[in-house]
């Protein structure tokens, strides 16, 4: 079972708290939520503070603070006159190095950055200082990539909890994000300062409402209707919950408590903790798929496709397969409610002795029947372009899932047999994918070119493991 | 006192790379070339500069962005790296920067006049944006010209290109004035590319040529139209199409530098100097000059 954070917290982003508690009570209010919020991350065994910040845009994939121990002294480009804020920061740079591999094994482009006098926005800047005074916790932060829309985000989350997983680390996830984000154009004095309007108040409210009913994934599913209604439109698309409701593996029914929502020049400014305990609401059903890979975006500016073949394509990745089946089973079977249900009367896997044989696996999507990369065909039955290396990561993806409901990883396959679908076209993608996957742990395999897989994938592998020592 | 002049306006944009590809003792990364084509039009831009006699450059960088109205440095000078936030592998730039404090404060006077919310920035920590910082470089490599620099009021964010342009035209005649009232030679400067579609990766070696190019034919269709209109001196058709320019091309210009530099000039009808042009990740990049000191109705 991947285990979630500690606790997810969302914080606001304005130095106001940090700088000027004293001179507006809302701003004041906002620091005690923070101080609250401190608190609480020291009454757990947390020992990483994980922030996703909207003030640090990235254009070239996703930026990974990476220096063991940044250093500057930072002014606010817009409230200088409240004064400079020097800082200095510990960074976990073993899971920052872990979150950029495995953003990487996900599909996403990503960069780590380790630079004397990188600057560091100053959300990031004003959380690390009131969350973390002393820096008692290192610290990983991320970027918010200016062209990522939903699917890139929800999997910067995926790979950032395989990172937490692999090095079993204790986080704490933190989202800095105004909630409105509509600021006075205006210098104002302290004491006028109010939510911007009527409407960004209720619809902070409301947003509000949900997360102390830990509805963390209805935010997420609004997000879109919140970036129309109450966010200035300085980027694409208003992302920090679909990372945290990743984060939390989509769930709906956690425990959240608001610490403090208080406006901070205009903008909606809140505090609020979420506990992974259920709050014992039921789960809403959802509209919006949660992938395991990035294979882009569709190709809105390319010149290959126009909207109809990209629309068949998609209905083809759901609608071409044949029935699907209850995994079979029995008293050594394995099964993963994690990986796709089989195509015909199979389990997932069995158990032998101390070996492990797995039923033959693709890409394909447990749930939503979606393929990683495209299908190879679309409804008519017509040849589709389609990405071996997405393809490739999902199988791997997918075996991982098995592996892990029989209580194994990766590391215990032992032989591999891959049956590829054209060798010619799709080999040298397969190949690369392997070298940074199953590769690095070296399993036999063998590759035959087969004429064609029950559904229309283009991959899929055989795999034996075999347990520890008995 | 003689009156004001302004000597010369200037397209000059700032990606970090050019100055990346042309080692300066100030940056700490270095490379072997690449973007000729842009560095040869600085060339060409400096050697138009080259005998012109002035006192100040007064630029607005997309980079140094408020929401709070527009900002402006308040301290004679500042000392400090700047660090590319999108490039740091390119960017770490050691700068010593003075500033015209008395022309920044007349500028920000005459716009206060007019009823724009302004601010002076005067807390001596402040960092220097990386566009304001990389155009000055590429401009005048010698530091010795004080600057004035006014940040990017997010205007187009908040309302609207329309409106964002109304405030940049507004700021432009501000400029204008305060530039004739204070006897100085100034050399206006926006700092911006055009079509502003970047890669979303980077090859291994930045400066490898063989992969540059324009991110879509789209992009480069409405560069050859707005430089095109800039050559042909047609500045008020500029404005007009700024809104379908931005939406289309997601140009830099709708941080308002484009707008506020052809109000400082009074919308010329003379045409432009096309130096140089070429991609940096996909963006594209004019360098030009109005040489408005040639101008027979000096500016
Ligand atoms: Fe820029």
């Amino acid at each position: 079972m991947t285990s979630q954070p500690v606790k997810s917290l969302v914080v606001p982003a304005h130095p106001h708290p940090l700088l000027a508690p004293e001179k507006n009570e809302g701003w004041g209010k906002i620091r005690k939520a923070y101080d609250n919020a401190r608190e609480i991350i020291e009454q757990t065994d947390a020992d990483v503070l994980v922030i996703y910040s909207t003030l640090w845009p990235s254009i070239i994939g996703h930026q990974i603070q990476a220096h063991p121990n940044p250093e500057w002294v930072l002014v606010d480009p817009d409230f200088h006159d409240l004064g400079s804020i020097p800082y200095q920061i510990r960074v976990d740079t073993e899971l920052a190095e872990a979150w950029h591999q495995a953003n990487q094994n996900r599909g996403l482009e990503s960069r780590k950055v380790a630079y004397d006098g990188f600057p560091i926005d100053v959300g990031s800047v004003v959380a690390c200082k009131l969350l973390n005074p002393d820096n008692r916790l290192p610290v990983v932060i991320c970027s918010s990539n200016v062209y990522a829309n939903r699917a890139e985000t929800t999997v910067l989350a995926k790979s950032c909890l395989d990172a937490i997983n692999s090095l079993g680390r204790k986080a704490i996830a933190v989202s800095i994000m105004s909630l409105s984000n509509r600021m006075f154009t205006t210098p104002i004095q302290p004491h006028d300062d109010h939510i911007h309007s009527a409407k960004d108040d209720e619809w902070n409210l409301k947003i509000l409402e949900f997360l102390g009913a830990g509805r963390l994934e209805d935010v997420a599913q609004l997000s879109r209707t919140i970036h129309h209604q109450i966010r200035v439109q300085k980027v694409v698309a208003f992302k920090p919950m679909w990372w945290l409701s990743s984060m939390n593996q989509h769930r709906n029914n956690l425990t959240g408590e608001v610490l403090g929502y208080e406006p901070i020049h205009g903008a909606g400014a809140a505090v609020v903790v979420l506990d992974p305990t259920s709050s014992g609401q039921g789960d809403k059903e959802y509209d919006e798929d949660s992938i395991e890979t990035f294979a882009g975006d569709r190709d809105v500016l390319g010149e290959r496709k126009d909207q109809d073949s990209v629309e068949s394509e998609d209905r083809s990745s759901h609608t071409q397969h044949p029935e699907l089946w209850e995994p079979t089973d029995t008293h050594t079977s394995v099964n993963s409610h994690e990986a796709p249900k089989p195509v015909g009367a199979y389990p997932h896997a069995r158990r032998e002795g101390n070996i492990l044989y797995l039923s033959g696996v693709g890409p394909r999507q447990p749930g939503t029947s979606q393929i990683p990369g495209g299908a190879i065909k679309d409804a008519d039955g017509k040849a589709v372009d389609y990405d071996i290396k997405a393809q490739t990561r999902a199988v791997v993806s997918n075996i991982e899932k098995i592996l892990h409901e029989a209580g194994a990883s990766l590391e215990n396959i032992v032989d591999v047999t891959t049956f590829l679908i054209d060798m010619d076209r799709d080999f040298k993608g397969y190949n690369e994918v392997w070298a940074e996957t199953l590769g690095v742990y070296g399993p036999t395999r063998t590759t035959i070119a087969i004429k064609a897989l029950p559904t229309p994938i283009a991959v899929e592998m055989k795999v034996v493991a075999r347990f520890g020592d008995d | 006192m003689a009156e004001g002049q302004i000597v010369a306006g200037l397209l000059a944009p700032h990606p970090p790379h050019l100055v990346y590809a042309e080692n300066p003792p100030q940056n700490e990364p270095t490379s072997e070339g690449g973007w000729e084509q842009l560095r040869w039009g600085y060339e060409r831009l400096r050697k138009s500069l080259e005998d012109v006699d002035y006192d100040c450059i007064v630029i607005l960088s997309p980079h140094w962005q408020t929401y709070v109205g527009t900002h402006f440095l308040g301290l004679e000078r500042f000392e400090s790296l700047s660090v590319d936030p999108i490039f740091p592998n390119l960017f770490r730039f050691k700068y010593d920067v003075s500033v015209d404090v008395e022309l920044s404060k007349a500028i920000h006077d005459h716009a206060k006049e007019d009823g724009m919310a302004v601010k002076m920035m005067e807390n001596p920590d402040f960092r220097i944006d990386y566009g304001t910082i990389t155009s000055c470089h590429m401009i005048r490599p010698e530091w010795d010209k004080p600057i004035v620099s006014i940040s990017s009021n997010r205007g187009h964010a908040y309302y609207s290109v329309e409106v964002m342009q109304e405030m940049m035209i507004q700021l432009g005649k501000a400029t204008r004035k305060a530039i004739l009232e204070s006897g100085k030679k100034c050399v206006i400067v926006a700092s911006n590319s055009l079509s502003h579609r970047h890669f979303t990766t980077e090859s291994e070696v930045p400066e490898d040529m063989s992969v540059e190019h324009i991110s879509s034919h789209a992009m480069h269709l409405w560069d050859m139209r707005m430089i095109e209109l800039m050559r042909s001196g047609k500045s008020q058709q500029i404005v007009n199409e700024m809104p379908e320019f931005v939406e289309q091309a997601i140009a830099e210009s709708d941080g308002g530098a484009l707008t506020w530099m052809l109000s400082v000039l009074d919308m010329p009808d003379e045409p432009a100097i096309l130096h140089g042009y070429g991609t940096i990740i996909g963006t594209g990049n004019a360098i030009m000059e109005w040489p408005s000191r040639n101008w027979r109705e000096n500016s």
